[in-house]
């Protein structure tokens, strides 16, 4: 066991290098950020100096493990734009995103995961043809299109929720729903479709053999065994939302990390997409980890392998 | 007819029917036998022929698209078939087991041997918690399992075939049942733990007196094991009646040809003798006798109405020792005097 989750530590470390590479050489191939940084009637000599001055006219790989070496201590260098280090701008942000992304998230398990499990138990009664109807509409339907006719209906007409910008749980309410109404329709499919086809293996027979209650024998013997698929599929949304929430922070002037990295990536203000996409890999990398040792929890069979 | 006070089980005019994409079938079609205490009634007949659906429609689990249309299944004098959903559940597990084909995939892959025995006690709320491990590990040794308390917290992937199922038979005699149905539980084992098996569960049977229905289309292990056979045909019984006689004398054409199937090493010089052609498809089913296209004594009768005495034999009665259920009277029609 420890040896499975040293393997996977190591998988990590080297996920987490690969994409802080890939991102360094990328954002360095868009432009040159002193374009941006000195104004238009700035000489060839004064750009040079600032080049100079920020490393950028040394070889890639020399600035590549520099940052690396900076990384090791935390430095992720100064955001030329708010002149502040990168990572406690980034910090600031990325607050607001969690509570966004981890609210849509709860949303999507505990709508999704239900309607899926009974959806799958009551084939083709009215529960499994509502959570039908349910997930088309929340999968056919982009976030922010529904988040612009949530706006259009609660803030505008109703007057019951602010249209945007942060606070109290009333700003939540919304870009939360958009959100998770998406993630909850995927996760209901795949718990639904999960379900089904473990209520069809062999030990669920046994389990009705045996006279164990109906609750015991869905709840315990079928959801454990489908719930494998639906966790990855959760954590993966994990990952969707945390870097891909843009859209629907856009609409909710939400101060997410998504609108951060997306403002960032146009003004080339490369520390902060550094620190931003660092925290990114990072916390995947963690997410991963947890599943795998979430599966290895749940079973039996990964654990001894 | 005289109920028996010793029979556990007693079908009566069983008919279970299927609804398929191609109409619906009756895939048990007026089934009777009955079983009494410690004996062991053999159901034999090929895939398809309506075992493995008579035993789910005794545990009352049949899939959703399969109904019982009529008969009554009478389990120590109760009708089964009255009763509800939960009186069915305090039944299943505590009074009647089952034990599956597959020890492979019978088994739930994320709980632990201990786990999966245990619940057979705690669910059916007749042990104290702290009495549940003892328990398990008492059953655990009745069914030989070396070292049971070292086993107790290991995985079904982490046993072979035969110790899989050998925690399954845990897990279905527990509670002592009085009946249990063993739907071909050694066609997927190895033939030496095929044995092992059959004689833990006669050993078992011993001790207990549980009566056991055991599928197979093994007709040597019915030979072996069985007191009584029940031979079907496309979701009919054909022929039952004590193994001895019936396999000293088989009165019916598809009983004679399974019998001269089985492979033997003393006659290692005659031939193999197949039956010729497939079962009929359950939709569209002869107007006769069913087995009338392979069968090699057909008449024209036959095909036009079911030989009388099959249909007398269905009236008949139990599975007693000494009752045949075809007189010669009946026999004469099939025998081939007049033909070869």
């Amino acid at each position: 066991m420890s040896k499975y989750v040293l393997m996977r530590l190591l998988q990590s470390i080297v996920t987490i290098l690969l994409v802080t590479a890939i991102v360094f050489v990328v954002i360095r191939v868009i432009g040159d950020p002193t374009h941006l940084m000195l104004p238009p009637e700035a000489t060839a000599a004064d750009r040079e100096l600032l080049r100079r001055t920020m490393g950028l006219d040394e070889p890639l790989v020399i600035q590549y493990l520099r940052f690396l070496g900076d990384l090791a201590v935390g430095d992720f260098g100064l955001s030329y734009r708010f002149n502040q280090p990168a990572m406690s701008v980034v910090l600031e942000r990325v607050g607001h995103t969690l509570v966004l992304t981890f609210t849509a998230l709860g949303i999507a398990v505990l709508i999704g995961v239900p309607i899926g499990v009974m959806s799958a138990v009551y084939r083709d009664s009215w529960i499994d043809l509502t959570g039908k109807l349910f997930a088309i509409v929340g999968q056919s339907a982009p976030p922010f299109f529904f988040g612009v006719l949530m706006i259009a209906f609660f803030s505008v007409h109703l007057g019951w929720l602010p249209t945007g910008g942060t606070g109290g749980v009333q700003y939540l309410i919304m870009p939360a729903i958009a959100l998770g109404w998406y993630s909850a329709a995927g996760t209901m499919r795949l718990t639904r479709a999960s379900m089904s086809e473990v209520l069809e293996a062999e030990y669920i027979k046994m389990a009705k053999i045996k006279g164990l209650p109906q609750r015991v024998i869905i709840y315990k013997h079928a959801l454990r065994n489908a719930c494998l698929p639906v966790i990855t599929f959760t954590a993966l949304q994990l990952g969707v939302l945390l870097g891909g929430a843009v859209s629907v922070e856009a609409v909710f002037a939400w101060p997410g990390l998504g609108f951060l990295i997306l403002k960032s990536i146009e003004d080339l203000d490369y520390t902060i997409v550094q620190a931003a996409v660092t925290l990114i890999a990072l916390s995947f990398a963690a997410i991963n980890l947890l599943v795998d040792l979430l599966y290895a929890w749940i079973d039996p069979r990964i654990r001894y392998d | 007819m005289v109920t028996g006070v010793a029979d556990v089980l007693q079908v009566e005019n069983l008919t279970t029917c299927v609804a398929t994409r191609n109409g619906i079938i009756t895939a048990v079609d007026n089934v009777s036998f009955r079983l009494s205490r410690g004996a062991t009634l053999g159901l034999v007949g090929e895939s398809g022929s309506g075992k493995s659906m008579t035993c789910l429609s005794i545990q009352r689990l049949l899939p959703s698209n399969s109904v019982v249309a009529s008969g009554s299944i009478r389990f120590k004098g109760e009708d089964l078939l009255t009763k509800t959903p939960r009186q069915m559940e305090a039944i299943r597990g505590r009074e009647i087991g089952m034990i599956l084909q597959d020890p492979m995939t019978s088994l739930n892959p994320v709980f632990t041997i201990g786990q999966q025995v245990g619940e057979v006690f705690r669910y059916h709320k007749n042990s104290r918690k702290r009495d549940i491990r003892s328990k398990v590990l008492e059953v655990l040794n009745r069914v030989r399992i070396p070292a049971p308390a070292e086993r107790y917290h290991s995985y079904p992937h982490q046993f072979s075939g035969g110790m899989r199922q050998r925690v399954s038979i845990a897990i279905n005699i527990g509670n002592h049942p009085d009946l249990l149905i063993a739907d071909e539980p050694t066609t997927a084992l190895d033939v030496t733990v095929q044995l092992q098996i059959l004689h833990l569960l006669r050993e078992i049977q011993q001790e207990s007196g549980m009566a056991i229905i055991f599928v197979t289309h093994d007709l040597n292990l019915v030979a072996r094991f069985c007191d009584d056979v029940a031979v079907m045909y496309a979701g009919r019984i054909v022929e039952k009646g004590p193994v001895k006689t019936v396999f000293a004398d088989p009165k019916h054409p598809y009983t004679r040809d399974l019998l001269a199937a089985i492979p033997r090493i003393s006659k290692s010089g005659d031939r193999l003798r197949p039956i010729p052609g497939q079962p009929p498809v359950m939709t569209n089913l002869p107007k006769g006798c069913r087995f009338e296209p392979r069968c090699r004594l057909a008449t024209e009768r036959c095909r036009e109405a079911y030989p009388d005495w099959v249909a007398q034999k269905e009236t008949g009665g139990g599975l007693r020792a000494g009752r045949r259920q075809w007189g010669q009277n009946d026999i004469a029609v099939h025998r081939p005097s007049g033909r070869s």
